[in-house]
This record gives structure tokens, sequence and C-alpha cells, in this order.
């Protein structure tokens, strides 16, 4: 998808450029309004404000995005020998789309269906889900959202996403900080102005236009950043299929993760456009301008509408079936191979409550949890801080030494506790 | 001022077949690394096929035969040479493996092992991967031989002595497929 690439690459920077600007203009009205007496210097400092956030939250997002995004979803990260069929199913994507390194794993605690990517640089991508989705999908179904997401991080969305994130969130910050101000100067100082009353009437102009800037700004920031990211859950939707080779996979498991998205999932705003199934939307239907993505039930739609293969070109003809409209470029779709939709390998039976309680011991063992498998079926759970070396089953009673590596960590972090 | 222009010309066009000369590097590059991705996984399902023959021999008693088979296939596989001869060899170990994972299903008690269910994931994903890297090598051999067939790069590949890659193709149409690896 070099045409996406390149046009990503493009608008991040446009996006940057215009979001200069608009924070430009916006912090230096504010300054001018703040400092009456003196415009030139409200300007002045106004503009230079706005841009020290602006080039202070670039820096951070440059530098460790990845990791404070990754932190607010309370991800944790996964190696191969925690979860050994998320880490094969990532590689596997990994090495269809061509990646130059296997993005880091992580699994977040929830028992709702969903995942992200993140990453500014394909080498330093990352790929989140959370234990819900590792529970409710096969393995198809989970190769279709590790390729959807894989599709975000080689089609440069997330370096895109990214900085469209932090923009929008310097814009509402600055925004904030303003109307506040505003708030706290009508009661502290308002005297102090009614007494220079000189150019009354176009500090009331620049005070209105100041207000409606500020109000406006985070509003179309927002608007800009949701507009674009729609168009981009199709395209990875389209490289997924493109990279499995089984487009059912991700239809069947945007159908389970849409009918278990549930209220109660995280909140965060800058987050939310991120996430393969939007959990901010109650349901999948409406697609208003301010929806970050399209309908579930249209995705599903064009995926199993793709019958004559797995390539960009099958996708882009299923896609102007329902919309009448066409989503990738002439240069993508000509460079595309047909290679045809391969046979499912996962069965057609799969266990919930198993599948389930596997993700959870996953999340265990990246606590530094034993676990051992008694021989009356029950998987014991030794948190790290456990202190003995012997456990007894509550089933069945049988006793069970804790292997040594686990006891070595305790007791080297008694020692150290003991020192201090 | 003549002489100026003609110089001129004369370095646009080195520059020109310098650019040209390092775009066909660049694919056989590309089409070399892609291609050390298979062989990465083909070793590590060579790697693997010993460790399950010895987990099922426990349990499959009767199957000496088929697991005689899989061990002479991966033999074969491990000692091939070109990337035709190699293809080849895997689609025998292919049918071998299919097979024995047919037979698999009437041992419930091997199904169940854990060690059985870990090394069947690895041996799931194993041939995922080459199955998704003979798609990238296959891509990027096309682009490659494209490059080297079309005008005027061809007069240069010829010069500099490029030559077309193969392509990696599993012999026996039935065996094109993965096989189909039931939990």
């Amino acid at each position: 998808m070099w045409e996406v690439i390149r046009q990503n690459r493009v608008k991040s920077v446009w996006l940057i450029v215009i979001m200069t600007l608009v924070l430009a203009a916006l912090g230096g009205s504010i300054g001018y309004y703040l400092q009456p007496a003196y415009p030139a210097d409200g300007l002045f400092w106004g503009i230079l404000a706005a841009m020290g956030v602006w080039i202070v939250m670039l820096l951070i997002s440059l530098a460790g995005s990845e990791k404070i995004l990754l932190a607010t979803a309370g991800a944790r990260e996964v190696s191969k020998k925690d979860a050994p069929q998320l880490y094969n199913i990532v590689e596997e994507m990994k090495i269809a789309a061509g990646l130059p390194a296997v993005p880091k794993v992580y699994i977040i605690d929830s028992s709702v269906p969903n995942a992200f990517a993140v990453g500014l640089k394909p080498e330093r991508a990352a790929v989140a889900v959370t234990t819900g989705l590792m529970a409710k999908l096969n393995r198809d179904e989970l190769q279709g959202v590790i390729g959807h997401e894989i599709g975000h991080i080689t089609n440069r969305d997330t370096l895109f996403m990214t900085l469209a994130g932090v923009t929008v969130g310097a814009i509402v910050i600055l925004a904030d900080l303003f109307m506040r101000g505003l708030w706290f100067s009508s009661i502290t100082g308002s005297r102090r102005r009614s007494r220079d009353s000189g150019g009354g009437q176009a500090a009331i102009v620049i005070l209105i236009v100041s207000i409606v800037m500020a109000i406006l700004a985070p509003l179309l920031a927002q608007l800009l950043y949701f507009a674009t990211s729609r168009r981009r859950e199709y395209l990875a939707d389209a490289s997924s299929a493109q990279f499995t080779r089984y487009p059912e996979g991700l239809a069947s498991a945007l159908e389970k993760i849409s009918a278990g998205q549930s209220k109660n999932f995280s909140k965060s705003r800058t987050l939310a456009p991120m996430y393969i199934v939007n959990p901010m939307a109650a349901s999948g239907r409406a697609a208003g301008l301010f929806s970050t993505h399209p309908p579930t039930e249209d995705r599903i739609r064009i995926l199993r509408g793709m019958a004559k293969g797995s390539s960009l070109a099958a996708y882009e003809q299923a896609f102007r079936a329902e919309h009448n409209a066409g989503l990738i470029g002439s240069g993508d779709l000509k460079s595309s191979q047909e290679k045809g939709i391969r046979q499912p390998t996962a069965p057609a039976e799969h266990n919930h409550q198993q599948s389930l309680r596997q993700a959870k011991d996953i999340l265990h063992k990246t606590a530094g949890y034993a676990i051992i498998s008694c021989a009356c079926g029950l998987n014991l759970k030794i948190p790290p801080d456990f202190g003995q070396n012997k456990v007894r089953c509550p089933r069945c009673g049988t006793t069970h030494e804790i292997p040594v590596e686990f006891l070595a960590a305790t007791s080297a972090g008694l020692e150290q506790l003991g020192k201090k | 001022m003549a002489y100026l222009i003609v110089l001129g010309v004369i370095v646009l066009l080195v520059i020109w077949i310098i650019g040209m000369y390092n775009g066909l590097v660049r694919l056989r590059n590309q089409v070399k690394n892609a291609w050390s991705q298979i062989d990465v996984q083909l070793k590590r399902r060579h790697d693997l096929i010993p460790n399950l023959v010895e987990t099922a021999k426990g349990y499959m008693k009767h199957e000496r035969e088929t697991l005689e088979e899989i061990t002479k296939a991966r033999n074969l596989a491990v000692q091939a040479g070109s990337v035709a001869e190699q293809g080849k060899a895997e689609g025998q170990l292919n049918s071998a493996l299919s097979r024995f994972l047919m037979v698999v299903e009437n041992y419930p008690d091997l199904k169940a092992n854990q060690n059985f269910l870990a090394l069947q994931e690895e041996l799931t994903s194993t041939e995922n991967k080459v199955g998704f890297a003979r798609q990238f090598y296959n891509d990027q051999v096309q682009q490659f031989n494209t490059r080297i067939e079309s005008f005027p790069t061809n007069m240069m590949a010829n010069m500099f002595g490029f030559k077309q890659a193969d392509f990696f193709e599993i012999e026996t149409p039935a065996e094109r497929e993965v096989p189909k690896v039931k939990f």
C-alpha cells in the first residue's frame, strides 16, 4: 500500500504545519485578550506559550507515545513463553506484511474484546489485545484482528493517529486553560479592566473572537481527526484480508467484538479511535461526523462480499458494491496480486471458558505467578509473594513443590527488601 | 555553451544508470531477504518434527510406518539444495504430516497431552509462517523478474548478469494448501 503510506506521511506533515498555525492563532488571541494594555506583548507571549505546549507534547510523543498510550490502556507486555499462540499469530502477520521487526505484544485485562496498535515507526510498533478478545475468538479470527492491527502499522496509520491525538490533546488543553482563565479573571480581574475603558469596544470584539476560537478550535481539530480515521479502518480491513488470505476470519471476529462491547470499557477519548471497534460508540450503526469508525455491520458486509479472492482489488470491488465509490488508489490496486482465499485452520468448536482461563493465566504469568497443574485438573496460581516452597492442592490435597526459579525470584526480592 | 549542455546530459545519463543499477541491486537483496525468511521457518519446522515424533511415539505404538515416513520426508527436506528441490521435498513432508495429523484423531490421549498441544500450535504456526513467507517471497520475485524483463532495465540486467529468481512453489497441486491442523 505504498500510495496509502505516502499519503499518510504527507498528511502527517500537513497536520503538523496546520496545527502549528491553528495553535499559534489560538495562543495569540488568548494572549491578546489577557493583556489588553500591551496587545503586541500579549500576542507574542500567547504564541510563545502555545508553541511551548505544542513542542513539549510533540517531543514527548516522538520519544515515547507508544509507552504512554499502552500505559493509559493498562497493557502489559507478554513474551512468546507467556502467550505462545498470540505471539505466533503476531509473528505470522509480521511475515505476511513484511515488517522489519516483530511488534511487541501486550495484553489488557478486560473481558470486553478489543485490540489496538501503536508505533510511529514499523520498527518500534506494538500490538495490544484484551483478555476478552483472546477468550472469545478462535485462531483464524484472532489472526484477522492482528492482521488489521498490523495493517495500521504498515499503512503508517499509527504514525498519523499518534500525531493527531497529540495535536487534539494540545488544542483541548489550551482552550480549556483559556476558558478557565476567562472564568477566573471575570471574578478577580474585572475591576482592573473596567478602569481602563480606553479600548472598550475593541476589547469586546477581541474577547468574542478569542472565545469563538477557543470553542471552535477543539471541535475542528476533532472533526479532522475523526473524518480521516474512518477511511483508515476500511483500508486496514483490506490489508488484513490481503495478509491472512481469509476475510471471513476478520468478518466473524468483528461480529463477536461488536456484540461484546459494553459501556464500562476504557473511557479514554484519545485511545478510542485506535481500537479495532470503537469502544465509545454504543451501537455499531451510526456513522455521524464525529464517529471514528465506520459502522461495524458495513465492514462485515464488505468482507463477506469478497467472493473473488483476498487481494486489495477484491476488497475494492466489494467496497464499491456497498458504497458506489472507490476506496483504494489505482497504483495500489495495480500492484496487488490475487492469491485466492485459503482454507480455515481453526476448528468449528471453540471452548470459551477454557480460552478465558488461558488468557487469565497469561496475565498471572506476566505478574510473576507460578502456575502448577495438579493431576486432578486444577491449575494452582502461586503469587510471587507466597513465601513457602510447598503448596497443597485445595481440591485433592496433593502437595506440590514450587519450581525453584519462582522461589529464587521471591527470596532475591526479600533480600533486596532486607538490605533497605 | 553547447559543450556544457552535452556535459550536463552525460552527467544526468550517468546518474540515471546508477539509479537503475542500484534499484536492481535493492530488489535482488529483497528477494534474498525474503528467501532467508522462508529458510528460517523451514529449518524451524525441521527441528520441530523429531520432537513431535518423539512425543507421539509413546501413544502411537501401531503407527510406526506413519512416523517413519515423516522422519524420512523430513531428512530429505533437510538435505534439499535448490529452491525447486526444496519445494518438492517440502511437498512430500506436507503430505506425510497431514496423514499423521489425520491419524492423531484416533488417539484422544495424545490429543490431550499438554506437550503435544504445544508442539501442535508451534507446527500450525510454522506452517502458516512458511505459507506467508512464501507469499511474500513470491511477491518480491515477481517484482524483481518484471523489472529484469522490462525495457530499459533488461539491458542493464544482461550487462551485469542479473538472473531471474525462481518462484518457490510447493509441488503437487493437491498439497499446495498447508495441511489442516485440527485441535
